[in-house]
């Protein structure tokens, strides 16, 4: 590989500003003809954005897209086609109740006379694109009865038919077998030699370092790293994402536990289909202490937190709030026995979008504001500003919706909603999940604080780093079952990562976490 | 970014300006409604006139307001056209033949309150039934209702073999009388029904403004799972919404026959139409989440007074249909613009102070 390889298409000064929020800052990218072009970053880091912007689905804000040195604009996928780019996206964009051959022409099938379509001639063009791709994928069989390998190769096959000269695959392995990623592998070399430029996104370095020519980090919005792969490791890659400087963790204030305020017993939640998501756990929490619950995707952690919420009401265990039982699984009986969730979708579940910002503030501790029937409005609002600035929430006017706000600053709405049912503990789900790193930071401050102030802060991550400088006691989950109980003094990464792994058969697994 | 809030911060006072306007533009279509048919239509703005117009408008206006919070949370309710049919030949039925107990030969004749109350229990029930059957079985609104459509109205007709049940004076002897007062009646020189309209519609604008439950209402409708985890009943608020709806229905039936002195099985057919009708007009949105029971009820008066006027200027009733379609086509646009324009002034607000 030579770093003078012919530059097919090039982003100069892309800057993309959403509501609130800066997406990316002024990115120079550079996708080279038959090479794979790594995109790798954390989550949030602007890696889908950027994507979007060169697959034509989002506009930049600023800045130019250069095909063979032309400026170019594209206002639609079909657009972005028409040039020459494909994608594969990392949800499937398949029709399941449609066959391969229909799923691989759709848009563009095949017709005689323009109205009759050609099913022939498309079955036979689809055994020829399976045949390049060296699968063995029957194209009259609807997608849906594939396993999500194959319908991965299906989805390339369909952006080849197309003629991409640009292919991007963003987390293309994250389904696939070993098997699997092997062919995917094969089918890459194959398709650089024939000239196709790739841009490949994973969160799997090792397998970055194994099959790219150039690699692009991205941090914050902005480029940190870029270079040739044959002159960099996996450590100037880990250094590149989460900077030198690293995050800035709020400092531990000593201060004394309390009395153990929650305790959870035996909790299990079948799983369809047999088995456990959440198999038979059981810890006790402390006033005044954080424990952070680390695990891969999948692991029940998220299940568990529904769990102590009396979300599921076929859970069983026991849980106890301040030595107190509650029985009943019913979340507004566990928000008044003292838990709180801060959920990890804040859209889907912690904020009614199209509702104002003092009215979610306010909606799991209303009946406090009541007087007689009605709610009492001054009270109300007096709370409200009374949390707004005790959490430091940026906020124009309370009546506004509370879509208006940046990630962070609904994260903090989110925050207060919870506080305001005065909670013993908060359990939050990936507390710092879609906010900038200056609100992480914050969220974090907060955390602590609330902690000493005597609330016992139970929460879930992903982020290895998060989980070791945030917690006072770690518990790592894998397949439903608690696999790790470290204090935090005398915690290593590496216990903690083999610990989340028990049951999984992983290699590499410390970036995998990160995904 | 602060050269783009420097070049808006001017625009913002004129921004306001439309957002007032268009938050008004029900009653600014209401207003100018009324004074164009002032002038078109000989004899509209007589007292007479508009008191007629009023008890039109009062039927539908009562579905609409139970339409509204069925529709905030998301839902729709199909049915009240039928139980407006039903509810009538209840009432009807009870006044006229009394509630035969069957093999032991009594028949139990109710006076008029206690056949009101057991009219609006009916309403009550199978909107009790549509709510059990969307929040239990997990049957969609659109479904379930549609059901209790054909239920409701297949048992109107069962109860009378489809045939009316006519002059429903009632009888002094069995203490059935007085009936027609609903309809017909007048206090203080405004229709009962009236009275009614506004002691309902307050009552419904002041859940949805200050009590928990309206706010629970909106937060059902804006996102189902974000508000259950806050803690919020959310099957026992779509409940709520339905029986009020179902309530509202037999409202209507009992005015209807009381106002005809009888009733017949097929009353109310379509009604459910123009009751999500008005609610659209007056800013509810189908996805639920928004809405007010003000705009409804303007909503609700835009609606009848534009088909009354029209009849007065003898416009085709076909005509009447075409423009009532087109002006809630065009509610429906102005709402959406409306939307943006909000959501535009809060970012620019948002983005004034740096967050």
């Amino acid at each position: 590989m030579n770093a003078d390889q012919e530059v097919i298409l090039s982003v100069r000064g892309a800057t993309k500003v959403y509501p609130g929020t800066i997406a990316l800052k002024s990115v120079d990218f550079d996708v080279r003809k038959g090479a794979v072009n790594v995109l790798v970053g954390e989550n949030g880091a602007g890696k889908s954005t950027l994507m979007k912007i060169i697959s034509g689905v989002e506009q930049p804000t600023e800045g130019t897209i250069l095909l063979n040195g032309e400026p170019i604009r594209m206002t639609s996928t079909q657009d972005a086609i028409r040039n020459g780019i494909g994608i594969v996206f990392q949800e499937l964009n398949l029709f399941p109740n449609m066959t391969v051959a229909e799923n691989i022409f759709i848009t563009r099938e095949q017709c005689r006379f323009g109205i009759d379509i050609d099913r022939t001639t498309q079955e036979e063009k689809s055994r020829a694109l399976m045949r390049r791709l060296e699968h063995d994928i029957a194209v009259d069989r609807p997608v849906g009865e594939l396993r999500i390998g194959q319908q991965q190769i299906v989805e390339i096959a369909k952006a080849l038919s197309q003629d991409a000269r640009i292919l991007i695959m963003d987390e293309p392995t994250s389904a696939l077998s070993a098997t699997e990623v092997e062919i995917l592998f094969r089918v890459i070399a194959e398709l650089k030699a024939q000239g196709v430029a790739i841009v490949y996104i994973s969160h799997r370095l090792e397998e970055l370092v194994r099959i790219g020519d150039f690699i692009t980090v991205l941090r914050d919005g902005s480029i940190t790293g870029s270079s040739s792969m044959k002159d960099i490791d996996v450590p100037w890659i880990v250094r590149s994402m989460i900077g030198a400087s690293s995050k800035d963790y709020a400092k531990t204030a000593e201060h004394r536990y309390g009395n153990e305020i929650l305790q959870i017993e035996d909790i299990t939640l079948p799983r369809q289909g047999g088995g456990y998501m959440v198999d038979h756990v059981s810890l006790s929490l402390r006033a005044g202490e954080i424990i952070g619950i680390y695990g891969l995707m999948g692991a029940g952690r998220t299940e568990l937190f529904d769990c102590i919420m009396g979300r599921h009401k076929h859970a069983g265990g026991t849980i106890l709030v301040g030595g107190r039982p509650l029985p009943k699984a019913d979340v507004l009986e566990r928000i008044n026995g003292g838990l709180a969730l801060i959920p990890e979708d804040r859209k889907a579940e912690g904020l009614i979008q199209i509702m104002s910002i003092s009215d979610n503030m306010t909606l799991a501790s209303l009946w406090n504001y009541v007087r007689g029937v009605q709610i009492d409005g001054k009270k109300e609002r007096a709370t409200v500003a009374q949390y707004v600035r005790k959490l430091a929430i940026k906020i124009a006017n309370p009546d506004n919706e509370v879509a208006s706000l940046s990630g962070g600053n609904q994260q903090k709405v989110v925050i207060g909603k919870a506080l305001m049912t005065d909670p013993k503990v908060l359990l939050m789900d990936e507390p710092s999940r879609g906010i900038d790193i200056g609100a992480k930071a914050e969220v974090f401050r907060t955390m602590r604080r609330l902690a000493a102030d005597g609330l016992g802060i139970l929460f879930v991550t992903s982020d290895l780093e998060e989980v070791m400088a945030l917690s006072d006691r770690i518990i790592v989950m894998s397949k439903g079952r608690i696999t790790g109980d470290f204090q935090r003094v005398g915690a290593t990464e590496q216990a903690v990562v083999a610990a989340s792994s028990v049951g999984h058969d992983i290699t590499g697994q410390t970036m995998e976490a990160r995904s | 970014m602060s050269a783009t809030i420097t070049k808006q911060a001017p625009g913002l006072t004129s921004s306001s300006a439309v957002m007032a306007l268009l938050h008004m533009r029900t009653f600014i279509a209401l207003f100018l409604v009324l004074i164009f048919f002032s002038f078109a239509a000989p004899n509209f703005l007589s007292t007479a006139n508009m008191v007629i117009m009023s008890k039109h408008v009062a039927l539908n206006a009562f579905l609409a307001v139970g339409m509204t919070f069925v529709i905030i949370t998301g839902g729709i309710d199909l049915s009240v056209g039928s139980i407006v049919g039903l509810s009538g030949m209840v009432a009807g039925g009870l006044i006229m033949n009394g509630l035969n107990l069957g093999p032991i030969g009594y028949t139990i004749y109710f006076n008029v309150v206690e056949v009101v109350l057991i009219t609006l229990a009916v309403g009550i029930l199978i909107g009790a039934l549509n709510g059990f059957l969307i929040t239990r079985l997990n049957v969609a609104p659109f479904i379930a209702t549609l059901g209790t459509l054909y239920v409701a109205r297949g048992f109107a007709l069962l109860s009378s073999d489809g045939r009316t049940f006519p002059n429903l004076v009632g009888n002094a002897e069995l203490g059935t009388t007085g009936f027609p007062f609903l309809g017909s009646g007048v206090i203080l020189g405004i229709p009962v029904s009236i009275w009614l309209l506004v002691i309902i519609g307050c009552g419904a604008a002041y859940i949805a403004g200050r009590t928990p439950l309206g706010r629970f209402i909106y937060a059902v409708g804006g996102n189902e799972r974000a508000a259950a985890l806050s803690g919020v009943r959310v099957n026992r608020v779509k409940m709520f919404v339905y029986m009020f709806s179902g309530f509202c229905a037999a409202i209507v039936g009992l005015i209807i026959s009381s106002e005809l002195v009888a009733s017949h099985p097929a009353t109310g057919e379509s009604f459910e139409l123009n009751a999500i009708a008005a609610a659209v007009l007056g800013g509810t949105s189908m996805s639920g989440g928004r809405g007010k029971i003000g705009g409804t009820i303007v909503g609700a008066f835009v609606i009848g007074i534009l088909s009354d006027g029209l009849v007065m200027m003898g416009v085709s009733s076909f005509w009447q249909i075409v423009i009532k379609g087109v002006v809630i086509i065009a509610a429906v646009v102005v709402d959406q613009f409306q939307r943006r324009l909000q959501q535009r002034l809060a970012l620019q607000q948002q983005a004034a102070i740096g967050g």
